[in-house]
């Protein structure tokens, strides 16, 4: 069979998903600036695109790529020195790099603690958030800036321009390529963590008619909350990470009806999860669990994901146990959303009664005052202590309240259902 | 994307691999672990049974059976974003393991 132009690019496509990370990892170990490493390990992508279609993909593309992009390190750098001699001393740092290997490393060991050190700098708390998320996708994920844009339903410029300001900061605020230590591990590894979540549920919130890319962000963000796990694997907020994305991925294709519609957890159809995702997501907070301590906020909400996920039909939930650990969550991680949560497990697992007492202590909260949530679950907690004018004039505030279409009709029958009872 | 990577083969073919290819296969499934795209792996048995169905009548049938290419050895399920990439790592494999025939075939959830 003919290779055609097409073909010999979705494979360079493929090896460079796969390498591209490690390639700027050890790029900027030798060259100490990431927007430097980046763009050798691009000029290497150049060459692969001209060559590869007439030569054929190389036996091992890792080290071809490394290879070029060391010899192009080395052009660009020479290149420099007659204008600049500052450049003289990782001129030579370069080329006795080059001659001590020109093979690739070995996986694991140094390139494991490579792919960390970027990790920790594309989420460096001197970025926002925006730079934080677009830099891991582009120098982690593989992803192009064209392929993040269309993820974040944000114009392509708008992308770029975050890139490059991110890499003249980190290049401006003299950040260090390597893996914090001690205190310092904690709130950074936080920030790391922090990233790939949101990642996550950017993904996660996808519907239907968007861009296959903004469901895909799951994977990326499953791929690099793993990588992180398997590098820091006694972190157990990492494995706690990992576990939480695994069980929600598990849903994935149960929480959408045929016409798009969002089902809710206990509505869901159980036989569609993902019994794979879910055998990993519970593995994975063993993991965290047998690193002893008290659980995170990670671990915390996959254990709770891992309660629904061992119930075989709803009514088999373990609901005292939910609401035992949103006590711990709400203590370590409190938050309106949380109370909210906390409000519905303890309505399931004492009863309607013991659920309205937690929320309506949150009535008072501004944060909540526009957001739909709060009165959908006190209309159900309303409706199941049959105080049903109360129940329909909370599920009308919250149909009135919701942007999401399908779910104001949801909120709109069951408003009409208490004036029928 | 999901795709089942195994081995097919000639039923004949079960030489036990030797310790150098076995280390050769660890770090490839090290590899793939930390890529957070390997799903799951697992070795078959070398001998299979076949339970057919024709016009109602089930009959059951112990291997080998040497006239098709078997699956054997082991298989590997990954979560990747194009066929490409799975593709691309199906290479690696054979790499480690030389001469013989891999699939690689779409799972859909």
């Amino acid at each position: 069979m003919a290779v055609t132009a097409a073909d010999a690019h979705r494979a360079i496509d493929a090896v460079w998903r796969i390498e591209s990370p490690r390639l700027i990892a050890g790029l900027t170990r030798i060259v100490r600036d990431v927007g430097l490493a980046e763009d050798l390990a691009q000029d290497a992508l150049v060459a692969a695109v001209e060559q590869w279609p007439e030569s054929g993909v190389p036996d091992n593309p890792g080290a071809w790529l490394m290879a070029t992009a060391k010899h192009r390190a080395i052009d660009r750098l020479r290149r420099n020195e007659r204008l600049d001699r500052k450049h003289d001393e990782l001129g030579r740092e370069l080329e006795a790099a080059q001659k001590m290997s020109t093979a690739v490393p070995e996986s694991g060991g140094e390139f494991g603690d490579d792919l960390l050190r970027l990790v920790f700098i594309a989420c460096h708390p001197v970025l926002s958030t925006e730079a934080r998320v677009a830099l891991t996708l582009r120098l982690l994920g593989g992803l192009s800036t064209d392929e993040i844009a269309r993820a974040f339903l944000v114009p392509e410029p708008t992308v770029a321009q975050r890139i490059v300001r991110a890499k003249r900061t980190l290049t401006a605020a003299r950040v260090p390529f390597e893996v914090p230590t001690g205190a310092d591990l904690a709130a950074r590894l936080d920030s790391v963590l922090g990233v790939i979540y949101l990642i996550f549920n950017e993904g996660y919130s996808a519907t239907a008619g968007d861009d296959w890319m903004r469901p895909a962000l799951c994977l990326d963000a499953l791929r690099l909350g793993r990588l992180v796990a398997e590098l820091l694997p006694r972190e157990p907020e990492a494995h706690g990470l990992v576990a939480l994305m695994e069980i929600q991925a598990s849903r994935t294709n149960a929480r959408v009806g045929p016409s798009g519609e969002p089902i809710l957890l206990l509505d869901q159809n159980r036989g569609q999860w993902d019994q794979l995702l879910i055998r990993r997501g519970l593995a994975a907070l063993d993991r965290a669990e047998a690193l002893g301590g008290a659980l995170g906020p990670y671990a915390l909400q996959a254990a709770i994901a891992a309660c629904h996920a061992r119930a075989r039909t709803a009514a088999e939930t373990d609901w005292a146990q939910i609401a035992a650990l949103y006590d711990a969550l709400a203590q370590l991680a409190y938050s309106p959303v949380v109370e909210i949560n906390r409000a519905v497990a303890y309505g399931m697992a004492f009863g309607p009664a013991a659920g309205l007492e937690l929320a309506d202590a949150l009535c008072s909260e501004p944060t909540l005052r526009s957001y739909h949530l709060l009165p959908s679950v006190r209309g159900d907690l309303l409706a199941k202590l049959g105080r049903s004018d109360e129940a329909r004039s909370e599920f009308e505030r919250a149909a009135a309240l919701t942007r999401n279409a399908r779910e104001r009709d949801l909120l709109l029958e069951r408003a009409a259902a208490c004036s029928r009872s | 994307m999901r795709f089942l990577l195994y081995e097919v083969e000639g039923s004949n073919a079960s030489t036990p691999p030797s310790p150098a290819l076995m280390a050769e296969m660890g770090k490839l499934i090290e590899e793939t672990t930390k890529a957070g795209i390997l799903l799951a792996t697992g070795g078959l048995g070398a001998r299979s049974t076949r339970v057919r169905s024709s016009s109602g009548k089930l009959s059951v049938t112990d291997g080998p059976f040497t006239e098709a290419k078997e699956l054997t050895g082991g298989f590997a399920l990954i979560e990747v974003k194009t066929k490409e990439e799975a593709i691309e790592w199906a290479k690696r494999f054979r790499r480690i393991v030389g001469d013989g025939e891999s699939v690689v075939q779409e799972v859909f959830r």
